[in-house]
Order: structure tokens, then sequence, then C-alpha cells
């Protein structure tokens, strides 16, 4: 087998800096942080009054900023877990098919560079731009937490914070690369956006119902079966991984994920706080789902692009 | 014209997974300061036949070698010395013609003053030099080909292939850039491979051409050579002259002429065995007439193109 000549990221670094560039001047960029911030700070600002009263009484205190609502505002985590996933869409629904549209895929790809380092290189810049606007948001949340409450978060809310950081950036990753993969396969931008919204809404509001009814249908008349089942498909949906990989981050009193029997639950002494390293190993699962699924969306895209004829 | 091989392609084809053959079989080489044509009708494979000279696309059969590499397999040797410019040039139109020049030109590895100096000196030769720092969305559609052309250059490469590099053109920005290459050629002895389908329009900077139908190559070599391949070695007379009604019993009557066709009042076309205009010209002022034009007309690449398919189609 023929080896490949010349490094194979040839080109990347230029492929991602040029990505990077395009979406700090981006409109859709600047539309989007601005709806994060503005949603994502009433809810803080909420949340921060509602725990003002509590301050000395919690000891995750900057977490329950994540999670505390008030009506008629949802929690920060609520937001989030919305805006998320429209980010991504939003950033890779036209990554590859508005080169094709703007007829500038045959001129780059004629340059001395792979490929393959397009894909990667837009993939990089997208993941690039998503992780800054995660953290400034997430510096913001703790710089809030420190203004509005006047107490400095300790060690462990700062690791838990870092690690719904990181499953928040791997749900916008997955994300990106639907609207990525859609990209590649519908040369119209406006379908690609509209099916990855499409699949987007299914798994947030329709997969839920369906997987209740598919639980019925197949539990077997057995309600622990049943909620067992209906678990399992539930997880099919990103949604319900981040969801619940949230919560297990950012309240440390959630023990399980899954269906708990009584028994199961004798001894234990409910409400107190998991230590940090048994949250990780709570959403374990969860993350490496959230990684598969990322590699696999990631292996698809690959191969379609690299199948595709770049002629216009 | 070198004699060093630049490009050569050897029982080239490509078939789709539909069956469709895009590409049969194809055979030629490029001559090193040569500008070779690659015509024929929109559909019949040049495009195909470009993108796996680029190592774009893998060919089904056959070989293609470029500047003594496989493009297909070590595709980065082959890309940092033959420059491309597609058929349908499209740029970032957010971004000034600078900005995109740059973009692809940081790809070659350049530092920044290298970048720098081959940019500018490249818009300058497309005389583009006070708009570089304009979006690219405010250009021409002539104006963007000039800069396809300005973006091939900072690579100063040693093939260039254009993809229908007058599409969209009017004749005067078409005579503007085929006299363009014509000069790069000249000047920085690259060797260029023209496809287009527009064939009487690159006839004139061409120095052989590959007439394409339907995949295949039909007729290969000089136009001039082409025109007596399918046409023999009979030639064209234009001749236009006043002071008699008729000239054409006349003409008729001389040795070697074939056939006249009366064109106008004052204008015959004149099909002949062989060059005799110092025969018409003599018996043109012996009948009295003023001769106000008498010059040899070639077979144009059209009526070339139209034979040659006419008899590949026979075959």
């Amino acid at each position: 087998m023929n080896k490949r000549e010349g490094s194979a990221l040839t080109g990347l670094k230029v492929i991602w800096l040029k990505e990077m560039q395009d979406y700090a001047g981006n409109i859709r960029m600047i539309i989007l942080m601005l709806l994060i911030i503005l949603t994502a700070g009433a809810s803080m600002y909420v949340a921060a009054q509602t725990l003002r009263s509590f301050v000395g009484e919690d000891s995750f205190m900057l977490l329950n900023l994540f999670t505390i609502s008030q009506d008629p505002i949802p929690s920060f985590l609520s937001f989030i877990s919305f805006l998320v996933p429209l980010t991504g869409i939003a950033l890779g629904f036209d990554a590859i098919n508005s080169e094709f549209q703007n007829r500038t895929l045959g001129r780059v790809l004629s340059q001395p560079i792979y490929r393959d380092v397009l894909l990667f290189g837009k993939a990089l810049g997208a993941v690039s731009a998503m992780a800054i606007i995660l953290l400034a948001l997430w510096l913001l949340v703790i710089g809030c937490a420190m203004l509005f409450l006047g107490v400095p978060p300790s060690g462990e809310q700062i690791a838990r914070a870092f690690a719904f950081y990181v499953v928040t950036l791997l749900y916008a990753l997955l994300w990106y690369l639907v609207g990525m993969m859609f990209s590649i396969i519908f040369r119209q931008s406006a379908v690609s956006a509209l099916v990855a919204i499409a699949l987007w809404l299914f798994f947030m509001i329709f997969w839920p119902m369906i997987s209740q009814l598919l639980a019925y249908a197949f539990g077997g008349g057995d309600s622990f079966q049943t909620a067992k089942l209906e678990v399992v498909l539930g997880r099919i949906s990103p949604y319900r991984l981040y969801t619940e990989s949230a919560l297990a981050i950012l309240n440390p009193s959630t023990r399980s994920l899954g269906v708990v029997l009584f028994s199961q639950l004798q001894g234990a002494i409910m409400g107190s706080a998991l230590p940090f390293g048994q949250s990780m190993l709570l959403i374990w699962p969860h993350f490496t789902a959230f990684l598969a699924t990322i590699i696999l969306l990631f292996a698809i895209a690959y191969v379609l692009f690299q199948r595709k004829e770049i002629r216009m | 014209m070198g004699n060093e091989i630049v490009l050569s392609v050897s029982h080239l084809s490509k078939q789709y997974r539909k069956g469709v053959k895009a590409v049969d079989d194809l055979s030629f080489s490029l001559k090193e300061g040569e500008i070779f044509g690659l015509l024929g009708p929109n559909g019949s494979g040049k495009t195909t036949t470009i993108l796996m000279l680029l190592g774009l696309l893998e060919s089904t059969e056959g070989t293609v070698e470029v500047l003594g590499h496989n493009p297909f397999r070590t595709p980065l040797v082959v890309k940092r010395q033959v420059g491309y410019m597609p058929d349908a040039i499209g740029f970032y139109e957010y971004m000034t013609a600078y900005e995109n020049l740059d973009y692809t030109a940081r790809f070659l590895g350049l530092d920044a003053n290298e970048r720098e100096k081959r940019i500018k000196a490249s818009i300058a030769k497309m005389r583009l030099t006070d708009r570089m720092h304009d979006k690219v969305k405010t250009y021409s559609h002539g104006m963007k080909r000039r800069l396809g052309l300005a973006e091939l250059l900072v690579k100063e490469p040693r093939i260039a292939i254009l993809d229908e590099p007058t599409q969209g053109l009017d004749p005067q920005s078409i005579r503007e850039f085929l006299s363009l290459i014509t000069s790069l050629r000249d000047s920085e002895g690259m060797t260029f491979l023209l496809s287009s389908h527009q064939l009487d329009e690159v006839q004139s900077v061409c120095d052989r051409v590959g007439l394409f139908s339907r995949g295949k190559l039909i007729s290969f070599g000089s136009v001039d050579a082409l025109g007596e391949e399918h046409f023999g070695k009979e030639v064209l007379i234009d001749l236009q002259a006043e002071g008699k009604d008729d000239l054409e019993l006349l003409l008729k009557k001389q040795k070697g002429v074939i056939g006249v066709d009366r064109q106008g009042d004052n204008h015959y076309l004149v099909t002949a065995s062989e060059d005799i205009r110092p025969i018409l010209a003599q018996q043109v002022f012996s009948a009295g007439c003023n001769l106000t034009s008498l010059e040899m007309k070639k077979h144009s690449l059209n009526e070339i193109y139209q034979l040659a398919y006419k008899e590949a189609s026979n075959e």
C-alpha cells in the first residue's frame, strides 16, 4: 500500500485559522452569542436573586446558579441545552455545500493539500470557535457568581463546572457534525439546515414520546422492564444524554441516572452529595456515548466527502 | 517550445458507477512551453480529464504523469507545480482580492514577505492593483477570471490548466485574456492546457489541439495539420476586386481552381488545389480590375471539428 506523501496535515493550520476568522466576524455567530448572553444572563440573574437568601446554607451555590429557575424564566441549563445544538447546527449546516455554492472548492483543493484536511480544518475551526464562546460564558457565570453571591467557588465546584463545560462542548460538536454531514449530503444549504433542525427537534420533542410508546409496547407488561427499556431507548437521543450528564455533574446529590429499586437504596443517605469522581463515573457511559457518536458522525462525513464528486 | 514532455496521458479512462464512460482510452502528451487546447462540446469529458490530471479524481484505467509524478499517488508534488483555474471559478466574496490570494498562497508554505511580493506582482500583471483591496463581491465576471489567473501566477506553476477560461467573457475580454496567456507563455515559459467548447476563440493561441467527443479524442495536432488531415491540401482564397461585374467565370478557368463561391458583389471565395494567389492576382489585373483583398483563409476549427466528428461517427 502506498504511503501518503508529505504530512497528512499540510494546510490544516491555514484552513483552521481562516475558519476561526470567518466565525469571528460572522453575523450568524454574533446573533447567536447575543442570544446566549441575553437568555443566560436573565436566568443567571434570577437564579442569583433566589440564591442570595441561601448563602452559607448550601456548599454548591455556584452549581445551583446553573440549575435554579423561577417562573417564567427557565434555568441556565435549559437555555443552554436548547441553544447549544442550534449554535452547532448554525455553524455546520453550510460548512461544505457553501464551498460548492461559492465555487471555491475546486480552487482550494487544487492547492497542495489533501482533500480531508479541508474537513478537519473546518471541524477544528468550529470546535475552537464554540470552545471560546462556551469558555467565555463559563467564565462569565463564575464571575457573576462571585459578584452576586460574594462567595468564592470551591475547587470541586470549579471542577464540576469545568466538566459541565466539556460535556456542553461535546454536545455542541455533535450537532455541528450533524450539520456538517448534511452539508455534504445536500447541495442546498437551506435543505441541510432544515434537515438538521428537523433531526434536532425530533430527538428533543418526539423521541421521548416515541421511546415511551415503544417501551410500553415491548416492555411485556412488567413495569420495571418497561421503565428500563424506556431509559435505554430514551438515551438514543443526544438531548437526553446531555441533560442527564448535566444533572449528574451540576447536582452532586444525583446518585443514579437509571431505574433504581427500593432495595438498592437501602443504606443510602438521601440528599448527601457524591464526590466529584463518583459523579464522573455516573456519567462515564454518557461521555463515552458522546465521543462514540462524534467519531461515528465524523467518520460518515469523512467517507461521504472523500467520495464526493468535486465538480460543480 | 521545449522538447521536454511535462505531461503525458496514456490510455486514460474514467467510468462512473452507473456505467457512463466519461473518458475513453485517452492518450496525449504536452511539451514544455506549449499551449494545448482540449476542445469539445460541453459534457465531452474535458473537465473529468482535467480533474484526473490534478489527482482530484481517480482514473478507472490508464496512467497520467505530470512532471514525472503520478498526480493521484503524489498529489502534493503535482499540485505545487500545477496551477488550476476551474470553469466555474469562485472566490470568498466577503474577502478582498488580496485576502483571497493570500489564503491560497499560504498553502504553498511561503513566508509573509514572499507572499506579499508574489501577490502584488501577479495582481499587477492582471491590471487589478487599484482594486486589490476591494471585496471580490464588487468584481465583474471578467475581473474574477483575471483574479483567477493572478492566483495561478502566485503559485509560479510550470503547468497551468485553465478549464473554460473564456466562458462568460465578452469578445474584447476574450481577446485580452488569450493575449495574456500567450504573453505569459512567452515571458514565464509556462505550459498551458486550455479546455474550451468555444473552438474558434481559442484556436488562435493553441500550438496544438485535441478534439474531444463523448470522452474520446477524435483528432489531435496543430490546427493546420488537422485542416490538412480532414480537408486535404485544398486551400481557400478570399478575393475582393472592383472594376468588373462578374469575375466568377474568369476565376473558374484558372488552373488549380476547384470552385468559386461568390460571397457578394465584388467578393469571391476560391477553393484551389494549392496556393495560386499570384496567378489570381495577375488575372484580376489583366482583366482591368482593382484588387482590394487577397488572402488565404484557413479552415476554422469549428469546420474541422464538424468533419472530424462526422468521420468519427461513421467509423
